[in-house]
């Protein structure tokens, strides 16, 4: 909580939740993506997909997709928007579990054909939290630099992206490890103070049991 | 670890429990310090109360003020006035110049005059509820017709249209929601026209907002879902009477005094919007918490206060809004919503979209 958060944001309605945090998660998607993206499959969930419609929901997601700010005058425009750009989209009903009432699954193709498929909720006020990346626990609210690596569950990869990371001199605000079994597929959610550069990312993404490295930059 | 140089008036904040945890006196402050995560000095730390210390614990992020008494006390100590109080904690906690963060809020209070001066009468909403009232509104008060008179008038046009607005997806400047974000604008537009005040002055009465609304959110909640309409309209309109205090020369406790009033005024406010949608009945709520606003500022500005303390009067919000059924707290299922005719509507709008 800060001023701007009891002052501000300046937005596009009608509801923070509903309009402007579906706008943040379809940016921070869209960020997350890394390329621009052709293909969105959008499902929606409990809150989203019952009162979606009137609050802009649909249109605030895909203007999030499109790269626009929840300020962006353009927002009720961004179907049409969509198609001038040629982003194909489909929105549609989600099932999740045990999912936050306002939540929301996307199934993305990026213009390289790199695909991303995320769950994310908006928490209220703006806030949103980005639940899932390809099927793994997430967990990050978008408000850092933020840097999602998927790996083998295996010794040594922490200490690979921390040491590269230390290196660098960024300091890690937060840090999360899931994984989905001993072994299996693993994911660690790194909150960083400073933004973390484009060829550290690549070299991540080509260590030996690394399987994807998803980044989330504030620039 | 350096130790407490001064401790608490009100309570000594290097004993106290938090969710059954004891903590030992230099632990505590470095966990106050980790939990605030803002470099925030010891001195500063050792204004807080042991009660307000362990709220800020349990809230897990950063509170900017754990009560208006705390604003007070600092803005005593530093000898600067409310708003001050409140630009120089901005400061630190966004690490931002006193000119950098007078700006972002003076953008802000444009973008509230922008949006204001784009309202648009022929505008419906998606579902066809809401617009056309602002239009009304200017018409009357440009008449003469208003039994409230020229500036209420006016206030009352300027909260309809913003709310309208928002309903109609332009753009608005949430204070403190979206749902609420003609409450402020209503008030401060109309008293800057009325009286003339420079911006500078209408940025500092924002910044005294921008107080109160930082304790409430501490204290309770700013959020439909959590507390109900009167953690939004009700938030939005104290905010506005200590701006307004302010404007008409208030100090510090004529501020926190016509804060505590309007809040006290709207305290169980449901929020029970028909079909879930952030129109019926928030659009027109902003006209009775743009006026409310009014009327509390000028009741502090007579001199009269609020028999319980304004600290106390944001707690009360809490315990109502944690008391009231989750049917009226923005699930659109109680209240107004759950009317025949709110059900009819709802049904309607679910047909047609």
């Amino acid at each position: 909580m800060n001023m701007l958060d009891i002052i501000g944001p300046v937005m596009v309605g009608p509801s923070s939740s509903h309009t402007a945090g579906a706008v943040k998660i379809g940016y921070i998607s869209r960020k997350l993506m890394g390329e621009e993206i052709k293909k969105a499959k959008i499902y929606l969930y409990g809150s989203f997909l019952a009162t979606g419609k009137g609050h802009g929901t649909d249109r605030a997601l895909v203007a999030g997709l499109l790269g626009l700010h929840v300020d962006d005058i353009r927002i009720p425009q961004s179907f049409e928007l969509a198609k001038e750009r040629g982003m194909e989209f489909a929105v549609g009903a989600a099932e999740l579990v045990d999912a936050h009432p306002n939540s929301v699954r996307l199934e993305l193709t990026g213009e390289s054909g790199r695909e991303l498929e995320i769950v994310a909720a908006s928490i209220g006020g703006g806030q949103v939290r980005i639940c899932k990346i390809d099927g793994l626990t997430a967990n990050f609210g978008g408000d850092y630099p933020t840097l999602i690596v998927h790996n083998q569950d295996q010794p040594g990869h922490l200490t690979e992206v921390t040491s590269m990371l230390a290196h660098k001199s960024i300091n890690i605000a937060t840090m999360q490890l899931y994984r989905d079994s001993r072994g299996g597929n693993a994911v660690m959610v790194l909150e960083c103070d400073q933004e973390v550069p484009e060829e550290s990312i690549r070299w991540l993404a080509h260590l030996e049991g690394i399987n994807k490295v998803t980044y989330l930059s504030l620039k | 670890m350096a130790r407490a140089p001064g401790r608490d008036q009100q309570g000594d904040i290097s004993e106290f429990e938090v969710k059954g945890r004891p903590f030992g006196g230099a632990i505590t402050l470095r966990e106050s310090m980790a939990v605030r995560g803002c470099g925030q000095s010891v001195m500063e730390i050792a204004l807080v109360t042991a009660e307000e210390a362990a709220m800020l614990f349990s809230k897990g992020y950063y509170v900017m003020y754990k009560s208006m008494e705390q604003i007070l006390r600092q803005g005593k100590a530093a000898g600067c006035p409310f708003w001050e109080v409140v630009l120089l904690d901005d400061c630190k906690e966004r690490n931002v110049t006193r000119g950098e963060s007078f700006a972002t809020l003076a953008g802000m209070y444009r973008a509230m005059k922008e949006a204001d001066a784009a309202y648009d009468g022929g505008l419906f909403s998606a579902s066809g509820l809401s617009g056309g009232d602002g239009q009304k509104l200017e018409k009357a008060v440009r008449e003469g017709r208003m039994l409230c008179g020229g500036l209420i008038g006016t206030v009352m046009e300027k909260a309809v249209k913003m709310g309208e607005s928002n309903a109609c997806m332009k753009r608005i400047v949430a204070a403190p929601t979206a749902g609420a974000c003609g409450v402020l604008p209503a008030v401060f537009l109309a008293l800057e026209a009325e009286r003339k005040f420079p911006e500078e002055k209408m940025v500092e009465a924002l910044y005294v907002s921008v107080g109160i609304g930082g304790v409430i959110a501490g204290r309770a909640f700013i959020a439909g879902a959590s507390g109900g309409c009167q953690a939004e309209i009700g938030s939005a309109s104290a905010m506005a009477a200590g701006g307004a205090a302010y404007l008409m020369g208030g100090g510090g406790e004529e501020i926190v005094h016509a804060a505590a009033m309007a809040m006290k005024n709207l305290l169980g406010l449901a929020c029970d919007p028909v079909a879930g949608l952030v129109e019926v009945p928030c659009v027109k709520r902003n006209v009775i918490g743009a006026v409310n606003a009014l009327t509390s500022a000028d009741m502090a500005m007579a001199g009269i206060k609020s028999k319980i303390p304004p600290d106390e009067v944001i707690d009360a919000m809490r315990s109502i809004g944690t008391a009231m059924p989750p049917c009226v707290r923005e699930t659109g299922q109680g209240g107004l919503a759950a009317t025949p005719t709110g059900v009819q509507i709802m049904q309607g709008l679910s047909e047609k979209m």
